[in-house]
């Protein structure tokens, strides 16, 4: 009960956040509705990172603190192979390229350390990071490269009679929205309908009973590993068609962290939902919030946005310790 | 045949609770101690100072500092660099408002003003932990990071938001020139890293490696977990506070927000998996592990003669770090320190292992 209204103390804080430009007229409506869709857009792609975190760490308990270098390197690998070749063909080069990144992850990092504790395994994902930052600037180079979708980056007007001025938004976004949206589709498909999403399911809820009845849990580790490399593909495309292919993406899997932390660590929909919220409480935070803090206590500059979210999983640890659609369980000490 | 412990015998109890119970590893302190102190600084050159043994030193007082948390207490902590900052920027701001001050003072104030803040930040560590508790210190990382670049009075207003440091002086000694920093280093280190001994030697390390074994069992052997994990945390911090006044005012002079990032945290972290979690000499191997591969990998590839990049070299650098974190987790999880517990061993055997 003491839990419930702390949960919905919180809550009604993050609402009265999220109206009170609006209610006290510091923005006139449209420009409001454009940062919501921006935090939007923004906490599109945190979802599609924080997807392939909660993915991997369903099937296998690890924290795959790697995500964002895989991101990142996906989203190299299409982009220097479409210099040189349609960008499907590389698209699809790249898939192969991430199922074979999960099969030599499975074989050399997981299957050593097998049975491990979660923190050593996330400091072996760490490894990974470095190792995959490392190998994919020194493959494919390090400077900032270009994804061309062959979608108009003009901003588009609408809603131009109920608002004055109207409300600009991108294509491309839409176009990432879009995306994004299939691809969970897709993957609430696999997980539902097939077979080896099922097994998937039981390896999730139970290691040691998917395993004594017959499901190969090496084989399942491999497949999720893939599963998550295609979302990364998918996460650093979107990112990288919209602000080009730089080192900076693989950054974007710190932002994740909050993000699952938030929707908990096992589901899927909390993934997408927390993803929206540190979305877009991030841009109203630095939108509203930044200059306000800037002027009161005379900084050098806004910049709320680089720890908001993680204020924002912290206190929701605080009363909801197992995120929004987390499994609940106690242990103590 | 030299390294042996026959007839070396244990009459008392203190004798037996020494640090170094091995007569020929107390000769080997010594020599080592009297090394360092009196033959090296005259016979290495400014760069090696400069370039490896001044990093080095600072850098194996914050391993220390993180390795009592993570390595003996067992909380992991994504945040250190954090409070390496705190303690630079509490001894700039220490030493520019408060000029009388020593700076020996200075140092262990700032020490305490960045267990003060670790000890905030460790606060959630009593409700929560394993990657709960990273996120949680990953929050450290980025919330103080934020607060020294925006909040001005933290640098003085200085426009760029860098700061710079005055040269060290102790009881009229200045700290200036490269042997008088290392000698002044080394120093410090050498009595922190004394204290760290003693510390996880004695009840308080007991208590953090019970903490960190199996918390539940701890508790209920009458080791209070509040207790255990904050002052692991405080005495973490405090440690890593007077490495980063070190690392600002000996090192690096002048230092922009920046200097403190999450990589300087990973790195800390890559030094005790890679020098050996739960061990103060693992510490030193992984800093120096740390600070010499990449001048290595600078230096190698032009005695071969093949010429590298420097992002090449970096990238170089991240593969070969990233492998041998994974390689020391899956081979040999405690790291140098346990080679070297291991090359100990086969020594007293040696020539004849039977």
């Amino acid at each position: 009960m003491k839990r419930n209204r702390n949960l919905i103390i919180l809550c009604v804080f993050l609402l009265a956040g999220l109206i009170m430009p609006l209610a006290t007229g510091a923005s006139d409506p449209g420009f409001y509705i454009e940062v919501l869709l921006g935090g939007l857009m923004a906490g599109v792609l945190y979802s599609l990172v924080a997807l392939g975190f909660v993915l991997i760490f369903k099937a296998s308990g690890v924290f795959n603190f790697a995500q964002g270098a895989m991101v990142l390197f996906a989203a190299l690998s299409v982009a220097r192979m479409a210099e040189v070749m349609p960008l499907w063909l590389a698209t699809l080069l790249a898939i192969g390229i991430m199922i074979a990144f999960a099969f030599i992850v499975e074989r050399l990092v997981l299957r050593p350390l097998v049975n491990q504790d979660p923190v050593v395994l996330l400091m072996a994902t760490l490894g990974v990071t470095y190792f995959l930052n490392g190998f994919g600037q020194a493959v494919w180079g390090s400077d900032i490269y270009e994804i061309n979708l062959g979608i108009a980056k003009e901003p588009v007007m609408i809603l131009q009679n109920l608002f004055q001025g109207g409300i600009l938004i991108n294509k491309d976004d839409v176009a990432a929205a879009v995306a994004a949206v299939v691809l969970v589709a897709l993957l609430a498909l696999f997980f539902q309908k097939t077979k080896t999403g099922r097994a998937l399911r039981a390896v999730a809820d139970d290691h040691l009973a998917a395993q004594s009845i017959g499901i190969p849990l090496n084989r399942i580790w491999v497949i999720v590993w893939s599963v998550a490399g295609v979302v990364a593909l998918v996460a650093g495309v979107i990112w990288g068609a919209k602000l080009g292919v730089q080192f900076s993406v693989s950054q974007v899997a710190l932002k994740a962290l909050p993000v699952v932390i938030l929707g908990g660590f096992t589901s899927i929909p909390g993934a997408i939902l927390g993803g929206l919220i540190i979305g877009v409480g991030e841009k109203m935070a630095e939108v509203f919030l930044a200059p306000i803090a800037v002027k009161a206590f005379d900084l050098a500059g806004g910049g709320i946005e680089n720890w908001f979210a993680y204020v924002l999983a912290l206190l929701f640890l605080l009363v909801l310790p197992e995120g929004l659609f987390g499994e609940k369980h106690i242990d103590r000490v | 045949m030299l390294y042996r412990e026959n007839g070396q015998f244990k009459t008392t109890y203190r004798q037996d609770q020494q640090m170094l119970p091995i007569l020929q590893d107390r000769i080997f302190m010594a020599l080592l101690l009297l090394f360092v102190f009196g033959v090296a600084p005259f016979i290495f050159s400014d760069y090696l100072f400069l370039s490896i043994l001044i990093p080095f030193l600072v850098l194996s007082l914050a391993a220390i500092g993180l390795n009592l948390l993570v390595g003996y207490c067992g909380q992991i902590s994504l945040g250190h660099a954090a409070f390496m900052s705190v303690g630079a920027y509490a001894a700039y701001n220490l030493v520019l408002r408060v000029p009388q001050l020593n700076f020996l003072v200075v140092l262990i104030l700032a020490g305490l003003i960045a267990a003060l803040v670790g000890l905030l930040f460790g606060i959630p560590s009593l409700r929560i932990r394993g990657l709960y508790l990273a996120v949680a210190t990953l929050a450290a990382q980025f919330f103080v990071d934020w607060t020294f670049a925006r909040v001005k009075w933290f640098t003085n207003y200085a426009p760029s938001g860098s700061v710079s440091t005055a040269t060290i002086d102790i009881f009229g000694w200045t700290v200036d020139t490269p042997v008088r920093k290392y000698l002044f280093l080394l120093a410090v280190v050498t009595v922190f890293a004394l204290v760290a001994k003693n510390l996880v030697r004695g009840h308080m390390g007991r208590a953090w490696m019970a903490m960190r074994d199996m918390d539940v069992a701890a508790e209920v052997i009458g080791i209070r977990p509040v207790y255990a994990k904050l002052t692991a945390f405080g005495v973490s911090s405090f440690y890593v506070g007077v490495a980063g006044a070190l690392w600002g005012f000996v090192y690096l002079g002048s230092w922009e927000p920046l200097a403190f990032d999450i990589n300087l945290s990973l790195n800390l972290l890559f030094m005790i998996i890679i020098g050996g979690m739960g061990s103060i000499l693992g510490s030193f191997f992984g800093a120096f592990f740390i600070v010499a591969l990449p001048i290595l990998l600078n230096q190698a590839p032009e005695w071969l003669g093949i010429h590298l990049s420097t992002a090449m070299v970096s990238n170089l650098e991240a593969m070969i770090f990233g492998s041998l974190i994974i390689f020391f987790l899956i081979v040999e999880p405690q790291g140098l320190a346990r080679l070297w517990a291991i090359g100990k061993e086969k020594l007293r055997l040696w020539p004849f292992p039977h």
